[in-house]
């Protein structure tokens, strides 16, 4: 995973963040399905994981990602109460709002992850949300911090 | 207490009335075994001591050195281990404040019963940063430490140096509210010796303004050049009275979630998901600052997570036994600015 996602060290306009989206079964891969399916158009920056529940991602995905070189992190689950499990959304809401405090006490850009929430109908929500995480990640440059000395 | 007698007769009575509790409990029989403080091996340091008979009660010692959270030998990290014929035990512990909250936070995750516990309180009057004294000190050998009025005295073969208490107070000592353990109606029964009643805590954390007011890019370089030299011995994991798991992490290796290199992005991951696994569980006691031998702050990150519970969540551990830590609970209303949403 490490060499296919390590990115050419430039920062012009040509260079496309790579991030990888945690989307939940249930709600937001169907809203990607469905922004695929209504074609529109949204950056082809992101990389699919299908998990049951918003609540199935651990902090330890998000921060593995970031080890192994992907440029951002986006994890997409249904809207609060919406919850195929009723209360997973709940649950995985704490882990994020306080990973994403300590992500940026730690002085990593609390930018590369971003949380998000997209409903099966909201193909045009899912598009727009992308492209947004798309703007930010590119405009914080390729992730470095994580890179190994050896 | 007001400090007007001094740390050194402070220690004394504090002491005295730790004995007299000590020895009141083991000659009831109220308790089986007491786990307390004694004198460490080295100097500049203390040792935990178990003790079952009521003559021994003159082992238990208090001074300033007394950094280790004595909750963390009431929690099997092994359950198979106990013996249930020894699992009525019935344990006095030697309690500060934050061994007090610890208990009681533990009590809460289910891992103790407090039925079985009599915490001896004794009102905390905070915790020398050895890792100072000993830098200060450097390359040459201590022999011989105590405390003489306000100071610490550190002794060797030709030196002798003091050392002001108020400045070398460990900085979560410094803002420490809970000096002696919470009491609470319903567990009256649990507290013998010194013990407060605690409602809320207030704190407006000024100490982490400064740090987190600075841009990403200082922060980093702080966190770097802070934990660079962390070792991964894991020393603050054991002496955390919160890291009970049967196997942690970092130890795993089916998946091997981060690797147990000493890389400078391995140790970040670290100490970035152990912080992760103490939010709203940490009772900021400093144990894991005391024991680390490359002698980094970690409190500055525990601080951290107590000021997020706090804001976030309004929640402080070990200070309310009948409220769930935050998570290990939710609600529909939580805040969510931070997610992202369309302009």
């Amino acid at each position: 995973m490490v060499t296919q996602t390590k990115q050419e060290e430039s920062l012009n306009d040509e260079w496309e963040p790579k991030i990888l989206a945690f989307l939940c079964n249930w709600c937001s891969y169907a809203g990607a399905d469905l922004a695929g399916v209504s074609r529109i158009q949204y950056p082809p920056t992101i990389r699919v994981v299908r998990v049951p529940c918003s609540g199935r991602v651990n902090p330890y995905f998000i921060i593995k990602s970031l080890m192994d070189g992907w440029d951002g992190v986006v994890v997409s689950g249904c809207h609060p109460g919406d919850c195929h499990y009723l209360t997973g959304n709940l649950v995985a809401r704490r882990r994020f709002a306080i990973l994403k405090e300590l992500l940026e006490f730690f002085g990593i850009e609390p930018g590369r992850v971003n949380f998000m929430w997209a409903s099966a109908a909201e193909g045009e929500r899912f598009a727009n949300l992308i492209k947004k995480a798309t703007k930010i990640v590119k405009k914080l440059g390729p992730n470095k911090k994580f890179e190994k000395k050896w | 207490m007001v400090i007007l007698m001094g740390i050194e007769t402070e220690n004394r009575e504090i002491e005295n009335s730790m004995r007299k509790t000590a020895r009141t409990l083991l000659k009831e029989k109220k308790v089986d075994v007491i786990i307390g403080y004694t004198n460490g091996t080295v100097p500049l340091s203390s040792a935990p001591i178990m003790i079952t008979k009521e003559e021994d009660v003159e082992k238990l010692i208090w001074n300033n050195l007394c950094y280790v959270n004595l909750a963390n030998y009431l929690v099997p990290r092994i359950p198979q281990l106990i013996d249930p014929e020894e699992g009525d035990l019935k344990v006095g512990i030697v309690s500060k404040g934050c061994v007090g909250r610890a208990l009681i936070h533990l009590s809460v995750e289910k891992q103790i019963n407090l039925e079985n516990i009599k915490m001896i309180g004794i009102p905390c009057n905070g915790i020398i940063n050895r890792k100072r004294i000993e830098k200060e000190i450097g390359e040459k050998e201590i022999l011989e430490v105590f405390t003489s009025g306000n100071d610490i005295v550190v002794k060797g073969k030709d030196f002798e140096q003091n050392f002001s208490f108020e400045e070398y107070i460990n900085e979560l000592c410094k803002v420490c509210k809970v000096k002696s353990p919470p009491v609470f109606a319903e567990l009256a029964e649990t507290c013998t010796g010194e013990c407060q009643e605690i409602s809320s805590i207030d704190n407006n954390f000024e100490d982490l303004m400064e740090f987190e007011s600075k841009t990403t890019e200082v922060k980093w370089d702080y966190i770097k050049d802070t934990l660079e030299t962390c070792t991964r011995c894991y020393a603050c994991r054991e002496a955390c009275p919160m890291c009970y798991c049967n196997l942690c992490f970092v130890d795993q290796n089916k998946p091997i979630w981060f690797e147990k290199t000493t890389d400078i992005s391995d140790i970040i991951a670290f100490h970035l998901v152990r912080a992760m696994h103490l939010a709203g569980r940490c009772v900021a006691c400093g144990a894991c600052s005391s024991v680390c031998p490359m002698g980094i702050d970690l409190n500055f990150i525990t601080r951290k997570l107590e000021k997020i519970v706090k804001e976030r969540f309004n929640f402080t551990s070990g200070i309310d036994p009948k409220r769930m830590p935050p998570m290990m609970d939710f609600s529909l209303d939580d805040a969510e600015e931070f997610m992202l949403e369309e302009d």
